[in-house]
């Protein structure tokens, strides 16, 4: 089940091993959240909703990605700082939040390299979070960069994270948080040696889910309520039309 | 004060010892929340508050007889009728309106499962002690098919601070002894055996009763520091949807 469109090179595979889907974003660069890797991702999404197996029985998700980044943010060189793309490319990532969130089975993210920005945002959209511990940073950048971050990145972030303090840590501080920092401020539900350990908890802790045999439907029907703030404030995005100057990367 | 209509067994209990109200439900049962038990409960609360000596500093200890402290909403009771789901839903959300409002500290010994809206009945009170060795508290809705009401995740998140302890109480519909409670903030304290239980919530009522507070300033602190519960208890939005497999896996 490869995602490719032709003349294009694949952004990321979704395969299916037993229970566990595995959708990867390939390629060994810093996986831009771009309109195109968006478009392949949620296209995988569609395909995996639309398997048979995944709805009849019970299912995970992991997310992972190939190289040194998990996500380093949106696409800001794409962008140019021109509204129309901004508005394209938040929409965009928004859209595939939503889905991530009606997702009917869990969702477990593999980070075994840098997030940042939004790429940390879409780590956080998944129902679990395992990180590789030698190396790799949850980054809320935009501060260092000289962006303001939308209200649903703190939407996500606050039902993520209880504790204010570590919220302003990742956020007012940009702190680069490892995964121990992640394990302690509660973003993170564990920390591995190597991105195959990661990988293999994350393989480990889907199929201890898919154990629990929950009908998808509820499972997403629940995880709505439990997100509910998240499903409202990822609706609008008041920072499309604001850019700063500053705004290369500074991992 | 016993709570008893003609020809019904007796649902639970009222019973004045000092300064402390015990409500208990009574019988070895389930006690599924259906209109009849919170019927009875709302009836009990609503002669406390008429009770001339509520209005020197007291306290509320809601315990349970038997294994449960209560296993949710009576659902073979309501078979599926939305007009019964719907009378469940607006009795209990009552019921914990008037928790919210009862002018005095309440706490729910908690000595057997409670689990679903049962544990709901437990959060709606300020402190919660529970037995250690038997018992737990159980957000079963993910296991029985059904999607939790927002109600009951305001009044998670008025409870639980940290997003992973909601997380695997209700998307993981862990079963939570006293000591995970504990450890999630869910639980002040946990006890060996059921009178150890009753006895800490005494303790804990006696100290609470000490501070002379008045009932009414009470309560209405509590209801600016629950405000956001109280709005939502208001409607329930998932009594439309009712799934086939609703079986208890206890």
């Amino acid at each position: 089940m490869e995602d490719e469109k032709h003349g294009e090179e694949q952004l990321c595979t979704l395969e299916k091993r037993g229970n566990l889907f595995f959708l990867t974003l390939t390629g060994a660069g810093e996986h831009r959240l771009n309109p195109n890797l968006i478009s392949s991702l949620r296209s995988a999404l569609s395909r995996l909703q639309s398997d048979p197996s995944a709805t009849s029985s019970s299912s995970a998700l992991i997310t992972t990605a190939q190289g040194k980044f998990f996500s380093n943010g949106f696409d800001l060189d794409w962008a140019q700082s021109s509204e129309p793309r901004l508005q394209l490319m938040s929409s965009s990532l928004r859209s595939l939040v939503h889905d991530l969130i009606c997702l009917p089975m869990p969702t477990i993210a593999a980070v075994t390299g840098h997030a940042s920005a939004a790429g940390m945002m879409l780590a956080l959209s998944h129902d679990y979070v395992v990180m590789r511990r030698d190396r790799g940073f949850l980054y809320m950048s935009e501060v260092d960069i000289g962006l303001v971050i939308p209200n649903w990145f703190m939407a996500l972030m606050r039902s993520k994270i209880g504790e204010p303090r570590a919220r302003r840590e990742a956020v007012m501080r940009a702190a680069k948080l490892t995964a121990e920092d992640g394990v302690r401020i509660g973003v993170v539900d564990s920390a591995h040696d190597g991105a195959e350990a990661t990988v293999t908890a994350a393989a480990e802790l889907g199929e201890a889910l898919v154990a629990r045999k929950w009908d998808g439907h509820v499972y997403a029907g629940n995880r709505r309520v439990v997100l509910r703030e998240v499903l409202e404030a990822v609706g609008y995005d008041e920072t499309v039309t604001k850019v700063a100057d500053k705004a290369g990367s500074k991992l």
